[in-house]
């Protein structure tokens, strides 16, 4: 039995913490937080040159580090520590992927190549105004003219969609309906008939865009009409990723909280003496251990090839939300007064918490998924 | 990240699992025998066949086990789900590992074999009325009296005294003394005169522990662990041991058994599993389930490294406990008016919901109080300071006690 990180990844897990602590403190947060496009082109040439992270997980024939989704859990894990404005989720874990496992070989080739270096920053869309992120809310058409397709309609919630170089568009072909005729696109984010807009959020940190589509010509990304598989196994790799990112955030909070508890001192002792705020911490740290177990054990399960990565996929992300969300607010409450203004740091992770815990289906959503898939199983 | 044993692991336990199958008591051969002879024959046979106590040395009736050795075996024989095992569970988790660090050679020669074949049975009589959580505020009297000392006092919630030949015991020998410093430990014959056994009913109608009365019962020196003054450390050894097993769960109830009454009865025609409300919470229990399974291979694999585990050692107790408690309750609730019947014969899973209901209480209070696991998570994991001791530093004599 090892469920443990190896030495080396021990060790790749030191280097990524050094270089996120350095390059993204909270004063590189807050300052990219209040800029349009969310992130330092600097630190990302760094990120890619140094460090090479956007190649992380994309296979060696196609350009990339060729490691897996443990390795890449451990970037997560640190990135939502160090709460990282950089489009590395969009681009990495969300495109990346989906050209994975839908593309041709040709398509592989050609796109993966230049987002494992960095120098393309892509994205994924897939929802649209009603949020929701089953196949069946997919309403954007792709109508085809001979053997052209173009998309006409919108996406909503698209991570760095006003930035990205490249966009994979989930959208479905003309007259089909629930999970049948899913298809994937490539479309450039400079294309004519793109209309692209900054949303304002809750979160700062994680740019969200909505797209508009009139008549844009698209490229398909493997074969139309039968992208559902694709779907399901891109959305379950990012929830799992997501979860590891979440809980990262999660420790950096329960740390720092605790850490306050032992320095501000009222009645004439620190507040961590008090007994009400030791159960309250002691509570922190069961639902983040419950949930970076599970999100570990999902992340590993994507690397053996694990039939169960669905339904772990939908727990490390229920239980991943639930620990943030969570431990954001004891976080707040134990900062006492200061814990709710703008210039302590704990509401940029608090608001980082409530925007993941929606993204890619909050915890009903995959609590629900995950008994229908369970109940599928037995 | 590697789920499977590592080769000397697997051998391992295809060894224990060929043996256990081969040699489990069958029904039969427990045919008339009560729960006590049943655990008996079962221990002895292990013994005999060198598969006993297996983390203690070979000299002692053990085998020189690995920790992670020990937990295979106790993986693969808790498939039998021998109810009967728990009544060696305290000699063997708390008072031999005690003995073993404590007492002399000759008398772990003369104990630990016993305490390994089952043969001798040992109780833990440290708990008193005036202090479970507060252990260290202890009442019962140890007074010096030649090369013996003379015990009076009173014990509670001492589970199996009621068949325990041997006991440890933490006696107050200096009432001057701070409270940790006047404790002294010794171990005891539990058939010495003027011990006397009144068994205590819990609330499940069950009677599995006990309130011991000490009357001038004598004990000899030679049976002290550890210096006079010494005992808060000693005990120190006993809780240690109690916290260091790594808890394999099993009993009660679990998912899958909410799982499968739920789909087996109806709410409002339909079946149960269908009712969103009752899916929510099942989804919730399964993730917390399975939080707890997976971040008890974190602390197997830091065993399996021979390391100590980390912070998720001290969560399983604080989160399991009140989840059977919660499910127990739930479970009930589904079954609603039949959730009041408790009858082996007529029950659902013959009764195992209300048993759990009845029994899960006590697992948030034994063994360490939820808020008591909270404090030491608090202090000992996340570093954060001793709650304030109003009794420490001041002779016991002159701590503040309620007029009861």
């Amino acid at each position: 039995m090892q469920f443990a990180f190896t030495e080396e990844q021990h060790q790749f897990k030191d280097v990524v913490k050094r270089f996120l602590r350095e390059k993204s403190p909270t004063t590189e947060v807050r300052r990219l937080m209040e800029t349009d496009d969310g992130f330092d082109p600097v630190v990302w040439k760094q990120l890619s040159d140094e460090l090479a992270l956007p190649s992380l997980i994309v296979p060696e024939n196609y350009g990339g580090a060729g490691f897996g989704f443990v390795e890449l859990s451990i970037v997560m894990e640190e990135m939502g520590h160090s709460l990282l404005c950089a489009p590395y989720f969009s681009s990495v874990v969300l495109a990346a992927n989906a050209i994975l496992n839908v593309g041709t070989e040709k398509q592989k080739l050609d796109l993966l190549p230049q987002i494992a270096s960095g120098s393309i920053r892509a994205t994924l869309a897939v929802t649209e105004s009603s949020g929701r992120w089953n196949a069946a809310a997919v309403e954007l058409v792709a109508e085809t003219d001979g053997d052209e397709f173009t998309l006409q309609g919108e996406k909503c919630f698209v991570v760095d969609g006003h930035t990205a170089g490249k966009i994979v568009v989930v959208a479905r072909l003309e007259g089909s309906e629930g999970d049948d005729g899913i298809s994937f696109f490539v479309v450039d984010g400079d294309a004519p008939g793109l209309t692209k807009s900054l949303l304002k959020t809750v979160d700062p940190t994680r740019k969200l865009a909505r797209l508009e589509f009139n008549s844009v010509q698209a490229e398909p990304l493997g074969e139309p009409g039968a992208g559902m598989g694709a779907l399901t196994k891109t959305l379950d790799q990012a929830a799992i990723a997501l979860s590891n990112e979440m809980i990262g955030g999660a420790q950096y909070l329960m740390d720092s909280t605790v850490e306050y508890s032992k320095v501000r001192m009222q009645f004439g002792r620190v507040i961590g003496s008090f007994q009400a705020i030791k159960h309250r911490c002691a509570d922190m740290l069961l639902l983040l251990e419950l949930a970076k177990s599970a999100a570990y054990r999902a992340a590993a399960a994507l690397d053996e090839g694990d039939e169960s990565v669905p339904v772990l996929a939908n727990m490390a992300k229920s239980a991943a939300s639930d620990a943030y969300i969570q431990i954001a607010a004891d976080s707040i409450q134990i900062h006492g007064g200061i814990g709710f203004t703008w210039d302590q740091d704990t509401h940029l992770w608090f608001k980082r918490a409530k925007s993941s815990e929606v993204f890619l289906g909050d915890p009903a959503y995959h609590r629900e998924l995950m008994m229908q898939r369970w109940g599928e199983g037995i | 990240m590697d789920f499977e044993d590592t080769a000397e692991e697997a051998a391992f336990r295809k060894e224990a699992r060929d043996w256990l199958a081969a040699n489990v008591p069958t029904k039969e051969e427990k045919e008339g025998l009560d729960f006590l002879a049943a655990a008996k024959l079962w221990q002895k046979r292990k013994y005999d066949a060198g598969w006993a106590a297996l983390r203690w040395p070979k000299e002692h009736g053990g085998r020189g086990a690995t920790a992670i050795e020990a937990v295979i075996f106790g993986q693969e024989e808790s498939k039998y789900q021998m109810v009967e095992l728990g009544v060696f569970a305290i000699g063997h988790g708390m008072c031999a590992p005690t003995m073993m660090a404590w007492a002399t050679e000759e008398q772990n020669k003369r104990f630990i074999p016993k305490l390994a074949s089952g043969e001798e049975i040992w109780c833990q009589m440290f708990s008193e009325p005036a202090g479970g959580s507060d252990l260290a505020a202890l009442r019962t009297r140890g007074e010096k009296d030649g090369d013996e000392w003379i015990i009076n006092g009173q014990k509670i919630w001492t589970s199996g005294a009621h068949y325990a030949d041997w006991g440890v015991i933490v006696l107050r020998t200096d009432p001057s003394a701070p409270k940790h410093q006047g404790l002294t430990y010794f171990f005891l014959d539990m058939k010495s005169p003027g011990i006397e056994i009144k068994p205590i009913k819990q609330i499940s109608g069950g009677a599995n522990f006990n309130e011991i009365y000490f009357t001038d019962v004598r004990v000899s020196d030679s049976q002290r662990l550890g210096e006079v003054g010494q005992g808060w450390q000693v005990a120190l050894t006993t809780l240690m041991n109690e916290r260091a097993a790594i808890g394999s769960g099993g009993g009660g109830v679990n998912f899958k058994s909410v799982f499968k009454l739920a789909q087996n009865i109806n709410i409002d025609d339909e079946p149960a599993i269908s009712d969103k409300t009752v899916r929510r919470k099942l989804a919730d229990w399964y993730v917390t389930e399975s939080g707890l399974k997976y971040t008890g291979y974190r602390s197997l694999s830091a065993l399996s490294r021979g390391e100590i585990p980390g912070p998720e050692n001290s969560i399983g107790k604080l989160v399991g406990a009140p989840k059977q408690q919660d499910m127990a309750s739930f479970a009930l609730d589904l079954l609603e008016s039949s959730g009041a019947i408790w009858d082996p014969e007529l029950s659902a899973e013959a009764g195992l919901f209300q048993a759990t209901y009845m029994a899960a209480p006590g697992g948030r209070i034994a063994g360490g109080t939820d808020e008591i696991m909270a404090n030491i998570v608090a202090e000992r994991v996340l570093g954060m300071p001793q709650d304030i001791r109003v009794d420490k530093g001041i002779p016991f004599s002159e701590i503040p006690t309620a007029n009861s």
